[in-house]
């Protein structure tokens, strides 16, 4: 039978005594990594949440300021762990809107792919984790075979599965070949099966709906107010992508919607990363067919691209300009200014603020977080809901805990 | 905790099926914090299954595991938390330090991050990597089970000789006084000590 | 409302010398005096229709080359119904490291004021509870001043070591 909300007693009411305090403590298996929860119980029903994070604080945002513009993207990629070229593409996309440079067609296009791949990268794990919570055990496993696929495409792209530090100031570590392209288009044949067995799995799942259904419901003006952007913000009602409303890299070529609900529930939330997937899937296709030539990287006189290994071995220029980006307390100079740029991530709006001066590295890199800002709802949606919805709450806001912390 | 035998006792057979049944049973208690514990989740997955080796059940209940994988960087924030589950896992336990910030700090030298866990834990077999291919995970459980084949004894000797800890001394002690700042906070009640001389 | 009518407006409520304003690639920039920044934040909300706030953060101008103040707070605005973007920023030194809270305005900076006043210090006035969000309680620096060292001071190995011989 449905489940129904109960009447949630105030934490000042005389009736107090009969509340308790549970910690869902930093080292919980639902927790998706080191986040507290402080909850404060009626029975099984949540009077009030209290977060405690910060146990991930590493000192991103420090380490901005101390490592060049091409180094820190190491360390952007450990931010969402779990698409990390998108992460690495936000960072450059943001740095090269400060040092003024366009990136040539073939690098966007294939930033977009790789993009497109984080975000069904992403999305799967989200929804693999929340069927795992749930005990829909298969799920999972067919969710962690197609990331493994997605792996196997980043490894043959850049030589590490996870976290490859792909993206360049000016365009990518290295070119793409053939066989890229032939895992690419394996994958977006196979993909749609899995797809479809997990729907099958789950869309119409009695118990998967009945623990969904109705629980943690963000309404359409609580999402604007509390900066709520990305899947969750969609799911609530708000017709925003950033994809189509500021185009970034190709989108503007490739045909694609944008998936809405107006439920708010975690049930929307789940239905809409599904389709999600699926569009992406469409611009992956789209642009893997379409793949410009030329060269990746921006022209190679410029002063902010590393030239490639046989004109550096070859000839003097470019063994100049090699050592003058490489080599510490060299590099190549920027304007003196700040700037915000933000791409869609596949938890939401992932920006950076950047203040530079002059040198090549950052003064100050701020992560725009999603997870934060996400998480900071969480106490709202919970309030009234029974433990065990405290799990399916916490994977539908889809929180990375390192991206919550930096 | 282990059993006091006088070392006089010897009990090779029984040393060696002890052994035999620890190392091929090691349940894992996954303490994943970062990067490295979605490796972990891979490696549990069904590509690289490290239930073939016997870690059959990730247990996140340390009164149940045997093995704690620490999987990512280790914060100060979260370093009590770590050390009050590794007291409360029972004898006879082991520990893998996986990837580059547990077993160093990583690319993370910052003031928040813990540079290696083994500084406050003991380590038993590190994973270099970030973050370790899965392969490399389930060669360190073989490396593991090696290790107890090798020195395993059925009532724990080997864990009681290990008194000093190898790990380097802390920065606040090396460090003047005036330019340390210490954070107070009493950490003793997240992890139970034992008084010299007991 | 597009920007020229938002300048205007502003100019029409605060003066042409309650505020700057600067651009830069596609930023533009309102920059406010720390007395006036809660009005002008909330003439923005409310007559200008900047219902989201994308981030609150702080730069601390310490090393920078030509710099007048030491903090800066940067807000960052958006209109979710036409897409505009905005950003306000203002300077504070020491000692006056307070502003007023944006919480009544957008429920959003609640948690990002949380963390400008653990990594900067800045007081945030009116806020219903500001504390430390990511560094532990009893932390007593605030790290992403300039002139916290990146490698801290000692806290990171302030703890008790266990070896195998304890339980």
């Amino acid at each position: 039978m449905p489940l129904e909300l109960v009447e949630p007693i105030a934490p000042e009411s005389p009736e107090k005594e009969y509340l308790w305090t549970l910690n869902f403590g930093p080292q919980h298996p639902a927790t998706h990594t080191t986040l507290r929860l402080i909850l404060t119980l009626d029975g099984e029903t949540v009077v009030k949440a209290v977060p405690d994070i910060g146990f991930l604080h590493s000192g991103f945002e420090k380490l901005g300021e101390d490592l060049n513009y091409n180094q820190y993207v190491t360390i952007v990629d450990r931010m969402n762990y779990i698409s990390p070229v998108a992460n690495e593409i936000a960072w450059h996309h943001v740095v090269e809107k400060l040092l003024g440079i366009e990136i040539t067609p073939r690098c966007k296009y294939l930033r977009t792919i790789f993009a497109e791949l984080m975000r069904i990268h992403d999305h799967l794990l989200n929804v693999g984790a929340a069927a795992l919570d749930l005990g829909a055990f298969t799920a999972f496993l067919y969710a962690f075979y197609q990331r493994e696929l997605i792996y196997d495409i980043c490894e043959t792209a850049s030589g590490q599965r996870f976290h490859p530090s792909y993206t360049r100031v000016g365009g990518l570590m290295y070119d793409v070949n053939e066989s890229f392209v032939d895992k690419v288009r394996a994958f977006v044949k196979g993909f749609p099966k899995t797809h479809a067995d997990v729907t099958r799995l789950l869309n119409r799942n009695r118990i998967f709906i009945d623990r969904m259904k109705d629980i943690g419901v963000l309404s359409k003006e609580a999402a604007i107010n509390k900066s709520c952007t990305g899947p969750i913000a969609r799911a609530s009602g708000v017709v925003r992508d950033l994809r189509k409303d500021e185009p970034y890299l190709a989108y503007k070529d490739f045909d694609f919607k944008v998936i809405c609900a107006t439920g708010g529930d975690s049930l929307a939330r789940y239905l809409v990363r599904m389709e999600e997937m699926l569009e992406s899937l469409k611009i992956i296709h789209q642009a893997i067919e379409n793949l410009p030539g030329g060269s990746v990287n921006v022209d190679s006189n410029s002063k902010v691209v590393l030239p490639d290994q046989f004109s550096t071995y070859r000839s003097i220029e470019s063994l100049i300009q090699h050592f003058e980006i490489i080599m510490p307390n060299r590099g190549f100079p920027a304007p003196v200014d700040e700037v915000y740029g933000a791409i869609e991530s596949p938890s939401g709006e992932l920006g950076f603020y950047i203040v530079s001066d002059g040198t090549e590295r950052a003064y100050r890199a701020r992560t725009r977080p999603p997870s934060f800002i996400h998480f900071a709802i969480f106490p709202d949606l919970i309030v009234g809901h029974q433990i065990s919805d405290i799990v399916v709450v916490l994977g539908s806001l889809n929180i990375i805990a390192a991206e919550l912390d930096r | 905790m282990a059993v006091d035998l006088s070392d006089s006792v010897i009990l090779t057979q029984l040393d060696r099926l002890a052994n035999w049944v620890r190392k091929n049973s090691l349940w894992p208690m996954p303490f994943g914090t970062a990067c490295c514990g979605i490796e972990l989740m891979a490696t549990g997955a069904s590509r690289h299954d490290i239930a073939r080796f016997g870690a059959e059940v990730m247990r996140f209940s340390p009164r149940q595991c045997d093995l704690m994988i620490v999987a990512g960087r280790v914060v100060m924030k979260m370093l009590p938390i770590l050390q009050r589950i590794w007291l409360q896992m029972p004898e006879p336990k082991w520990c893998i330090s996986m990837g580059a910030c547990a077993s160093s700090g990583g690319v993370f030298d910052t003031y928040a991050v813990v540079q290696g866990v083994d500084r406050f834990m003991p380590v038993d077999v590190y994973i270099p990597g970030c973050p370790p291919r899965p392969e490399q995970v389930i060669q360190s459980v073989i490396d593991l089970q090696e290790k107890i084949r090798k020195t395993g004894t059925l009532i724990g000797k080997e864990f009681r000789e290990r008194k000093a800890s190898e790990a380097p001394l802390p920065l606040a002690l090396e460090l003047a006084p005036t330019e340390t700042v210490i954070s107070p906070g009493d950490f003793a009640t997240g992890t139970r000590l034992r008084d010299e001389g007991q | 409302m597009k920007h020229e009518d938002i300048v205007a407006h502003l100019k029409s409520r605060f003066g042409a010398d309650g505020f700057a304003t600067s651009e830069f690639r596609d930023n533009r920039r309102i920059i406010a005096q720390p007395s006036n920044l809660f009005a002008v934040l909330a003439s923005l909300r409310g007559e200008c229709g900047f219902d989201s706030l994308i981030d609150i953060t702080a730069v601390d101008y310490l090393y920078y080359p030509n710099a007048k103040d030491r903090f800066g707070v940067v807000y960052a605005l958006l209109d979710s119904v036409s897409g505009e973007r905005i950003y306000v920023k203002t300077y504070l030194n020491e000692p006056e490291l307070a502003v007023r809270s944006a919480c009544s305005l957008w429920q959003g900076a609640d948690w990002m004021e949380r963390e400008v006043y653990d990594m900067y210090g800045i007081v945030f006035e009116g806020h219903p509870d500001l504390r430390r969000i990511l560094m532990p309680e009893e932390f007593t620096a605030f790290p992403l001043r300039k002139d916290y060292p990146l490698r801290g001071r000692g806290e990171r190995h302030n703890f008790p070591v266990l070896t195998r011989a304890e339980g």
